[in-house]
């Protein structure tokens, strides 16, 4: 039995939902649709000519075995990213949760990393492994192994996704923290008082009435992988060794505003969002009801 | 009570400086300098600024050579383009095919009435920047070539000597195994791979790296760097490579960081490297021509350039035209370009600046600065060795780089990935051909 609000007349919800339908349609739809129009064309640079190609802008990528193979990194990267992100994240919080002393310090400096940039960030991790001063990759030259991002492609996608996860595990570590301090602490007595150990509680009672926040996390976490670590990508590795990490979203950048070539990067744009588009749809149809609110 | 004095303040600052700027045409110039490059690109204008009242030139970094072209064009689009623009040598191929947005050096020299003479710049460099009917597009201003850096205290330390003759490919092999041999580590490195490697080689060689004259000749020119002269020399470096006798360091001039804090004992890097070189490197060093394979081609032909040409953008008044004309006048002028040469390691771009520099003794005091000068104007230049004009080029390096770190990672050998590279960077020269 739901509840629902009914309206007299037109006029006044159509102006409570008007600030949303406006905001979308002008920094949604249009640019949408501007890219759309614009994957059909091959344009100079300058805008001085456009020149008609129908889908041959389409073609010319999708026969293109590299940006196939982009696809395949971008789902290694994005996996991974969430993953790096939300166990440690996770991992943090319950220890917090467990905290009496000290928790206000250790939840802010938790919580910092992720005031810094992602190409800030990028650099910080560049300098660690920088393969000629770097403080890791001397560590890891002194136990006799020699990391070089620059020319082996797993090292340097292991290299982004830690860089990327890395400020992003303070985000997730503020909504677990804050779901895990929502939990009843009666029902986690009333287990206790079973039996039932720390793990067994965890695994039957704290990770279920998590979910939510886990669900919310894993979308919100890939549409970040998807689109806002290309900062990390550019200063780190800017996409090799050859084109080991470039994931979609950095290709649209790197044809797009330093290759010039508008018409490849705007059908490049239209792909990445029917994908992420067709990726949310699978999200909410079949992982979220396994979430129970 | 404060804070109204600062409002009032600002409000009055904004108000006045419109009336400022009424004395004075302003002329923007967009450039990509920073550190010391930055800072006597700032004394030049400062000092045009003060050699008359007429005009007055900002001058504004917008990040590397890649993001200020780009600055460029969107601000093009967006009817906000500066008067000058600095653009590398990479993006020539796209400032040429863009005829409503660039105004010829020629023609706005003829609106200034500044004096202008094209036979007074060097062949080699004016090359590069003159259409095929004799029009100067773009002035050349900051130009360099690839030579090879030697450092000597390295060499003494693995036992090699290091006045040793380093002219061909075959003699640096040897070197290279005696250096490492030595216990050097990294015997060789290079910066700008595709730059030095495969264009430079190429014209070195004097086969082709495109064809139609490298593109001169029309946009409907195909690579064609996957010769066996390229690939011999780039197979032998992927064996170097291998045998740990060539490090490699990064796309761009990351090497420089590892020769500079004396790891490397050779370096493949542009003249311009000189004044990083000489203010960092705590050791013995000396500048030698780039390396040849002997019997090769009809190598040594001459190197060619790479650095950065202004262009003059589109869409503004008169006036202001003939103020960029006279700050293009003065940049070219001799004092002012054999300064800049002396200073940076660029090449002078005028013969006049390169006799001033020779007169005033300073190839004399500073060993080895002339090679770059006569490295490149060591031979007429050839259909092959004119240089390079290819549209999207910045992006067909990005593909030479990740065909040739395949090769230094032993993934790939030299006759494959230079065979992809020449395939995929078609396509881009093809879609290049469709957009102009």
């Amino acid at each position: 039995m739901e509840k629902r609000v009914t309206f007299k007349g037109w006029l006044l919800p159509l102006c409570l939902i008007a600030p949303q339908v406006l905001v979308s349609a002008i920094f949604f739809f249009y640019p949408a649709g501007q890219a759309i129009w614009q994957s059909l064309f091959i344009p100079d640079p300058f805008g001085l000519s456009m020149q008609y190609v129908g889908l041959g802008n389409f073609e010319y990528l999708l026969s293109d075995p590299y940006y196939r193979t982009s696809f395949l990194t971008t789902a290694v990267f994005s996996l991974l990213v969430t993953l790096c992100s939300m166990v440690p994240a996770l991992f943090l919080a319950v220890v917090a949760d467990r905290l009496i002393k000290g928790a206000g310090v250790y939840r802010t400096m938790l919580i910092w990393p992720y005031a810094v940039a992602p190409a800030i960030a990028g650099v910080l991790w560049l300098f660690m492994f920088n393969t000629r001063v770097g403080v890791v990759s001397w560590y890891l030259g002194q136990l006799g192994y020699d990391w070089n991002h620059v020319l082996n492609g797993s090292e340097a996608m292991g290299l982004v996704v830690v860089a990327s996860a890395w400020g992003r595990i303070s985000y997730n570590f503020l909504f677990f923290f804050a779901a895990l301090q929502a939990i009843p602490k009666s029902v986690i007595e009333a287990a206790a008082i079973d039996g039932a150990r720390f793990w067994k509680r965890f695994w039957t009672i704290v990770l279920p009435l998590l979910s939510p926040t886990t669900f919310f996390l894993l979308v919100v976490n890939i549409v970040y992988a998807f689109f806002e670590t290309f900062g990390v990508i550019h200063t780190i590795t800017s996409g090799g060794p050859q084109q080991s990490t470039t994931i979609l979203v950095y290709k649209v950048f790197s044809d797009g505003f330093v290759g010039q070539d508008l018409g490849s990067s705007a059908a490049q744009s239209v792909i990445l969002l029917v994908v992420v588009g067709a990726l949310t749809i699978f999200q909410f149809k079949f992982i979220e009801r396994r979430v129970h609110y | 009570m404060k804070k109204f004095t600062v409002g009032a303040l600002i409000a009055g600052s904004t108000a006045l400086s419109p009336f400022a700027a009424y004395a004075e045409t302003e002329i923007q110039f967009w450039h990509a300098f920073t550190g010391r490059l930055g800072e006597l690109v700032a004394a030049q204008v400062e000092d045009f600024n003060a050699s008359q009242d007429e005009f007055k030139v900002v001058a504004t970094h917008k990040g590397n050579y890649s993001e200020t072209l780009n600055a460029g064009i969107a601000a093009f689009r967006a009817g906000e383009q500066p008067h000058i623009l600095m653009v590398f040598e990479v993006g020539t191929a796209t400032m040429m095919s863009a005829a409503g947005a660039v105004r010829s050096v020629t023609k706005v020299m003829e609106t200034s009435g500044a004096e202008f003479d094209p036979d007074a710049y060097i062949g080699a460099v004016k090359g590069y920047y003159t259409s095929t009917d004799g029009e100067m597009l773009s002035l050349p201003f900051n130009a360099s070539t690839p030579v090879l850096w030697v450092n000597r205290d390295a060499f003494k330390a693995a036992g090699v000597d290091p006045d040793t003759d380093l002219s061909t490919w075959q003699n640096v092999g040897e070197v290279l195994t005696q250096l490492r041999d030595g216990g050097s580590e990294c015997p060789l490195t290079t910066a700008w791979q595709s730059w030095i490697h495969l264009e430079n080689f190429s014209a070195y060689h004097d086969v082709p790296f495109a064809t139609q004259d490298n593109g001169f000749g029309g946009l409907n020119t195909e690579l064609a760097f996957n010769g066996p002269e390229q690939v011999a020399h780039i197979s032998a470096m992927g064996e170097w490579a291998r045998d740990g006798k060539f490090f490699y360091a990064g796309r761009r001039n990351e090497g420089g960081a590892n020769f500079r804090a004396g790891e490397c004992a050779l370096f493949t890097e542009s003249s311009a490297g000189y004044a990083g070189i000489k203010a960092e490197a705590g050791f013995d060093f000396d500048v030698r021509p780039l390396p040849y394979w002997e019997g090769v081609g009809n190598a040594p032909q001459n190197t060619i350039i790479g650095g950065a040409s202004l262009w003059v953008m589109e869409g503004h008044e008169d006036a202001e035209y003939k103020g960029a004309g006279q700050f293009l006048s003065y940049l070219s002028s001799s004092d002012v370009q054999a300064q800049w040469h002396q200073d940076t390691g660029y090449l002078p771009i005028t013969s006049a600046a390169a006799d001033a520099t020779r007169a005033a003794g300073f190839y004399d005091e500073n060993l080895g600065t002339e090679v770059a000068v006569l490295q490149m104007t060591r031979n007429e230049p050839t259909a092959n060795s004119k240089g390079l004009r290819l549209g999207s080029f910045d992006q067909i390096r990005g593909i030479i780089d990740e065909e040739l770190e395949a090769v230094w990672a032993g993934d790939k050998d030299a006759q494959t990935a230079l065979d992809s590279a020449v395939k995929r960077g078609d396509q881009l020269l093809r879609r290049f051909e469709a957009a102009n």
